[in-house]
């Protein structure tokens, strides 16, 4: 059974459709994440469901529960917001309480709650502290303990680690997804950051333009994307997409950076040049040109010996082909 | 490494140097602040020890110039009805005033904080009597309470009623000056409170709606203390206006009838520029000090623990 259902959902700003029929199901105790670039929707999918907008037509279903028109409190959700939303003139262990004190939970429980909360997070020492005297990390730990100590079976999570550096992003990514299976919460975690998507979620939602591209699990949106967009968002380096020329330029070929072999130059027209060389340490992006467009990227293990301006070919395994449908975008074969 | 001893030399030198430094940078300071404190000193802070001094002294008279007195001048204040009828009227109108002017403004500004159509219109409807002169306010109002064809009479007659001497009536005139401070004042208190509302970021509103606050628990528990830095400024101010704005008393009543509008300041001006009795006047201007002086330490002592800046 379902734990949420989105059905059918639109959302109209003055004309435009921010989201535009969405549907999509969470399974209990998932990680669902919606991903996409911005404006893509993802966001006011998330606010809909959290009751801070109300949506031009559509239902959303908790537990069997037709919540659609349901004000926020009544949702039984909680939420962390991409600015922390935390409220400065309180201390942190007020912060955190905040819902159980306006929700009128006993003195006795709201202190145990707190306590075993600020445990879990790591804040125990800090929450007689005002949010202004904690560090970006800490806060974001403020914003979550809130969302937990709620104890709702559905958290919504809108970009909770944009605002953190790259170190403090890996570990709370980490966290997060522990807490989450640890408390056994159903979660929508709203993000532009492909990574995100593929280390946390059971499941993901790409969106594209108010509408879903592509739904499935990181591994299928990786191995099997559904259009060249998806492609090209997920994953890193982005897909290499080759436009075939003649009679076949109805296909684009698509081919994943570690796909792809550099081979010794033959020679004829094929051949590419090469223009980047990224050394990562595990591995070496080279990108090469052939005439213009788009760089080809090409995964080599280790550190490669290609200088930039040498010539060489470039081969892969039609096995790791995907083919792509240039005027729909749409892939052309079964996935692998 | 060591050093070769010329360096060491220069090194406690400049220890030397640096010991000089603050004092020389404190000196940049105080010929930074000059200017101002210049300004402040001579039209503030020699004027006010000017008159505590003054307020020991006798009034000089043409054939008696002004000798010592010691507490006289003071003693004379604390024995005249009229100061105590005054001072009362001055604490029955800042009372009367502060709280209902902040109150309309804050109901006015959070009125014209939600979305609502047409909401710059009734901003700059409800800012409009700041703009006014408190003597085109007072002309206004003058006409409003004229007995006979002013505008709450003409009202009045049209629901059968009688007419009302607002401004002539000693139980009426007080309220009457109070009212039209009150709607001069609010639409300025407004202004700071619909910007410190704009500093509230949204997204604390939908937190706390998804927590499970109603609006009336949101305003209590965030928008209300968030407000706190403004209201004690917009206190500070509105106390200081009540003891200081008189300019629709001069106009409207002359402090009548009967000492029923006399507010402190009024009687100081009476006593000093019509009675011209400079010993009287500088002692009262002492007790005016004192209390706002007073007044607004308490403030900051009191409401300033309580208030968070962020």
């Amino acid at each position: 059974m379902s734990r949420i259902e989105v059905q059918h959902l639109v959302k109209d700003f003055g004309g435009r459709a921010a989201v535009n029929d969405v549907s999509f199901a969470v399974e209990r105790g998932a990680l669902c994440v919606l991903l996409g670039p911005s404006g893509c929707g993802k966001s006011t999918t998330l606010r809909l469901i959290a009751g801070l907008e109300e949506p031009t037509a559509g239902r959303i279903v908790i537990e069997g529960r037709d919540i659609t028109r349901l004000p926020a409190k009544d949702r039984r959700i909680a939420m962390v917001f991409q600015s922390y939303a935390l409220f400065p003139h309180l201390t942190v262990a007020q912060n955190i309480v905040f819902g159980l004190e306006v929700r009128r939970v006993a003195r006795a429980e709201r202190e145990a709650r707190l306590r075993k909360v600020a445990e879990l997070v790591g804040l125990s020492d800090y929450l007689a502290r005002k949010p202004g005297q904690l560090s970006g990390g800490q806060r974001q730990r403020v914003a979550l303990a809130r969302a937990i100590v709620s104890e709702q079976p559905v958290c919504l999570m809108d970009e909770p680690l944009s605002n953190l550096d790259a170190k403090l992003r890996q570990e709370m990514r980490v966290e997060i997804r522990a807490l989450q299976q640890r408390l056994g919460m159903t979660m929508i975690y709203v993000t532009h950051d492909q990574v995100e998507a593929m280390t946390m979620a059971d499941q993901v939602i790409l969106m594209k333009d108010g509408v879903i591209e592509q739904a499935g699990t990181p591994a299928e949106l990786y191995q099997a994307p559904a259009t060249m967009f998806a492609a090209r968002f997920v994953g890193a380096p982005a897909m290499n997409l080759i436009e075939a020329a003649g009679a076949a330029a109805a296909v684009v070929t698509g081919v994943r950076a570690e796909d792809m072999r550099l081979l010794p130059p033959t020679g004829n027209g094929a051949d590419a040049e090469v223009a980047s060389v990224e050394y990562l340490g595990a591995d070496t992006i080279v990108g090469l040109r052939r005439g213009g467009g788009e760089p080809i990227l090409v995964r080599v293990p280790g550190r490669a010996a290609a200088r930039i301006g040498e010539r060489a070919a470039l081969a892969w395994d039609p096995a790791h082909e995907h083919r792509f449908d240039r005027a729909s975008g749409r892939r052309l074969e079964p996935g692998r | 490494m060591r050093r070769p001893a010329h360096e060491e030399e220069r090194a406690g030198k400049s220890v030397r140097l640096a010991r000089l430094l603050p004092r020389r940078t404190s000196v940049e300071a105080w010929l930074l602040l000059l200017p101002s404190v210049v300004l402040l000193a001579t039209f503030a802070h020699v004027p006010i020890v000017a008159t505590l001094i003054d307020s020991f002294y006798s009034t000089p008279r043409r054939n008696r110039p002004s000798h010592f007195v010691g507490l006289d001048n003071y003693q004379d204040m604390i024995a005249d009805p009229i100061f105590w009828k005054a001072l009362t009227n001055n604490l029955i109108y800042a009372l009367g005033t502060i709280p209902a002017s902040i109150a309309i403004a804050l109901a006015m500004a959070l009125f014209v904080n939600s979305r609502l159509p047409g909401r710059a219109l009734l901003r700059m409807a409800y800012f409009t009597p700041t703009v006014l002169p408190m003597i085109a306010v007072a002309n206004i109002w003058l006409f409003f309470y004229t007995p006979g064809y002013g505008l709450l009479d003409q009202i009045a007659a049209l629901f059968g009623g009688h007419t009302t001497n607002w401004l002539g009536s000693q139980q009426t005139a007080l309220g009457a000056i109070m009212v039209v401070t009150v709607w001069k004042e609010a639409g300025f208190f407004m202004i700071f409170y619909l910007a410190a509302l704009q500093q509230i970021p949204p997204d604390l509103r939908e937190a706390a709606a998804i927590e499970g606050a109603s609006r009336f628990a949101f305003f209590r528990r965030v928008t209300w203390p968030l407000l706190m830095p403004v209201t004690l400024f917009i206190l500070v101010n509105a106390v200081i206006n009540a003891f200081r704005t008189i300019d629709h008393i001069f106009m409207m009543t002359g402090g009548g009838p009967d000492n029923a509008t006399n507010v402190l300041l009024f009687h100081i001006y009476e006593v000093g520029f019509k009675f011209w009795d400079q010993g009287a006047a500088t002692a009262l201007t002492i007790v005016l000090l004192a209390i706002l002086g007073l007044l607004a330490l308490a403030q900051f002592v009191i409401a300033g623990r309580k208030v968070h800046y962020q």
